[in-house]
């Protein structure tokens, strides 16, 4: 063999093929670009926080009074509630993102590597994880500036905090579906926000459904959501409701199992 | 190893339908091993669509095929081992840096992380990439994004890699890069199949053509024969002076016995013959008769001559296709 000078004829000699990635490691590769795009357009962020943001500020300042009497008391009721919506917002974009991303050729690589299917997808929901991370952190945190005092400590907030995260996690999974079966991006959207505003308006995040019709009230108590909020309540406050908490998980496995894969078909199929 | 190691490629009546549209429509290919093929068709021909099948990203509807042996539905995963993509939009992620493209790719593809960075550090050096190894994609030039995708699809050598029109919209320096690339590639032993809609791209790189249009395979061959199956070349002369042509045109008709046919430029006019001879004739008979030739060439049929011939509709990028060699008079 003539050893040649040429870089592009040595580059070419050197690409041995390594062993084929473990599944966790390629989810991981593929978490770490979810990363790397949030940290060279930071921007993006932007949407996950100011809504969460206005949102508190709102309904503390506006209907606080008027709901609770006091709107310190207020925010201690809604400050959970309000983690709830901000981060189950969130969960939108991984479908939004994803529709954004098979415009791409990028997905074409992607779809004709030898690794394990669903790893470009599971990979992108970790990531997003850290975007649902950052959303409960400042809510959070401005409700910790506005005078909210959980009672569960910091470890009730952090619990809180995962048990939303791990819900939106499963949540993703439907959002990616729509996002892989509808045509645009703000399509994908619109639709998921269409979807989630009634589910959180008609849950137990601003109002004590003890004060609704009876028709709405037993809408109300069976919104998974209500369930979610309840448990985040009860993780925040120091009181965790075990049921509660073992139901919320159900339902995010649930939905994990019936939207996973139904995202990584779709994935596959697409092109 | 057999003496006969199946193709690189086998396709028989390949079927891919959108809707109403048979995008591709009964596509049979036999490519060897260690060569450029090249799958020449205009736009909408279905080159993208069979390529995607092939590379085992869209499911065949009809037909089979094995790519290096192995079934493209029934071992895809064997096949994503062995090839390699470079997609009609560059297939390379916009949103990170040139560096971090290929890194990703090297981690995907098993390489350890200190592995995977100094794949990507050679790689780049490799492609004239160095310098903008940190800048977004987004901001790259055509060429400079073409590069970057050459590369994503070495990062492990490939057995087989697929090219789907990787010059279109470059300009002739990066376009020869790119030619360059693909030399050095199967110079290494890897069979590209090439798409293009450029004749003289696929009359330079490829060992065999399959010519397609419609979803259909309608000619294969080398070049040559391509070029043969058409018949003669044309002889082509320009005058100094255009007020001479009805004479020369006459000179010509008498002493090749052929019909002459005036070209859009005022000066100059062709003949059907690809005797070299009897043209060097034809030009002596021209300068007896005192008409100043101020050049003229013999060329074979060009590849866009053949798809006129071969579908009775012209390829859309015919100005591109001259492949004359121009003879100084
Ligand atoms: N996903 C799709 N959905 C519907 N129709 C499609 C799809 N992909 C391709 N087609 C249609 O199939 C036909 C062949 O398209 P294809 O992209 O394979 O052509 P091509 O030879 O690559 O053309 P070009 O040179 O423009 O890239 C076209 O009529 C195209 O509109
Ligand atoms: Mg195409």
């Amino acid at each position: 063999m003539s050893t040649t000078a040429d870089p592009l004829h040595a580059a070419l000699a050197s690409g041995e093929r390594p062993p084929r990635p473990g599944r966790f490691s390629a989810c991981l590769t593929f978490g770490w670009r979810g990363m790397l795009k949030i940290k060279h357009v930071p921007e993006q962020l932007l949407d996950v926080t100011i809504t969460p943001v206005l949102f508190l500020l709102m309904f503390t300042y506006l209907f606080g009074g008027a709901l609770a009497g006091s709107t310190s008391e207020y925010l201690q009721f809604l400050l959970p509630g309000i983690l709830v919506q901000s981060v189950l917002f969130t969960s939108v974009y991984s479908g939004v993102t994803l529709n954004t991303d098979m415009t791409k050729g990028v997905v074409d690589r992607f779809r004709s590597l030898p690794i394990w299917k669903p790893a470009p997808l599971v990979g992108a929901v970790l990531g997003d994880s850290v975007r649902y991370a950052l959303a409960a952190t400042v809510v959070v945190l401005l409700g910790l500036v506005l005078g909210f005092r959980p009672e569960g400590g910091l470890s009730g907030t952090v619990a809180a905090m995962a048990l939303v995260i791990v819900f939106a996690c499963g949540l993703a999974w439907v959002f990616t579906t729509v996002g892989l079966t509808l045509r645009s991006p703000s399509a994908v959207m619109n639709s998921g926000f269409m979807a989630l505003f009634p589910l959180i308006f008609l849950s137990n995040v601003f109002v004590d459904p003890d004060t609704l019709p009876r028709a709405l009230e037993v809408f109300v108590n069976g919104n998974p959501i209500s369930h979610l909020v309840t448990a985040t309540r009860g993780l925040m406050a120091g009181e965790a409701d075990a049921g509660e908490i073992v139901f919320v998980l159900a339902v995010a496995a649930a939905l994990t199992a019936v939207f996973a894969p139904l995202t990584v078909r779709l994935y596959r199929r697409a092109g | 190893m057999s003496s006969h190691p199946s193709p690189a490629i086998e396709a028989s009546g390949l079927v891919k339908t959108f809707g109403d549209t048979r995008a591709v429509d009964g596509v049979d290919l036999s490519v060897p091993r260690g060569a450029v093929y090249g799958v020449l068709g205009p736009n909408g021909a279905g080159k993208t669509t069979t390529i995607r099948m092939l590379a085992t990203l869209l499911r065949p509807d009809g037909g089979s095929a094995r790519v290096l042996g192995h079934d493209v539905v029934a071992e895809a995963d064997t096949v994503r081992e062995l090839v390699s993509l470079t997609g009609q939009l560059a297939s390379v992620d916009e949103e990170l840096t040139g560096r971090e493209n290929l890194i990703l790719l090297g981690r995907l593809l098993g390489f350890r992380r200190a592995r995977a960075k100094a794949r990507a550090t050679e790689l780049l050096a490799a492609f004239a990439l160095d310098e903008a190894a940190g800048r977004l994609v987004k901001h790259y030039s055509g060429g400079m994004r073409r590069r970057l995708d050459l590369a994503a699809s070495i990062v492990v050598t490939p057995r087989l890699m697929f090219l789907d029109e990787p010059t279109t919209g470059l300009d002739p320096r990066s376009r020869n890069q790119v030619w360059d690339i693909v030399r050095a590639l199967v110079g290494q032993g890897t069979t590209v199949l090439l798409c293009t809609q450029y004749l003289d791209e696929a009359d330079q790189l490829a060992d065999r053509i399959a010519v397609i249009d419609r979803g259909r395979v309608i000619a294969e061959g080398t070049p040559g024969q391509l070029k043969a199956s058409v018949g003669q070349g044309a002889f082509h002369v320009r005058l100094l002076d255009p007020a001479d042509r009805p004479g020369a045109e006459r000179v010509l008709a008498a002493e090749l016995d052929a019909p002459v046919q005036p070209e859009a430029d005022p000066a100059a006019l062709s003949v059907a013959v690809d005797d070299a001879e009897r043209a060097a004739q034809a030009v002596s008979a021209l300068a007896r008769a005192g008409i100043e030739v101020a050049n003229f060439s013999l060329g074979q049929p060009s590849l866009d001559e053949v798809f006129l011939a071969l579908t009775g509709h012209p390829a859309e990028d015919g100005d591109r296709a001259e492949q004359e060699k121009e003879v100084p008079a």
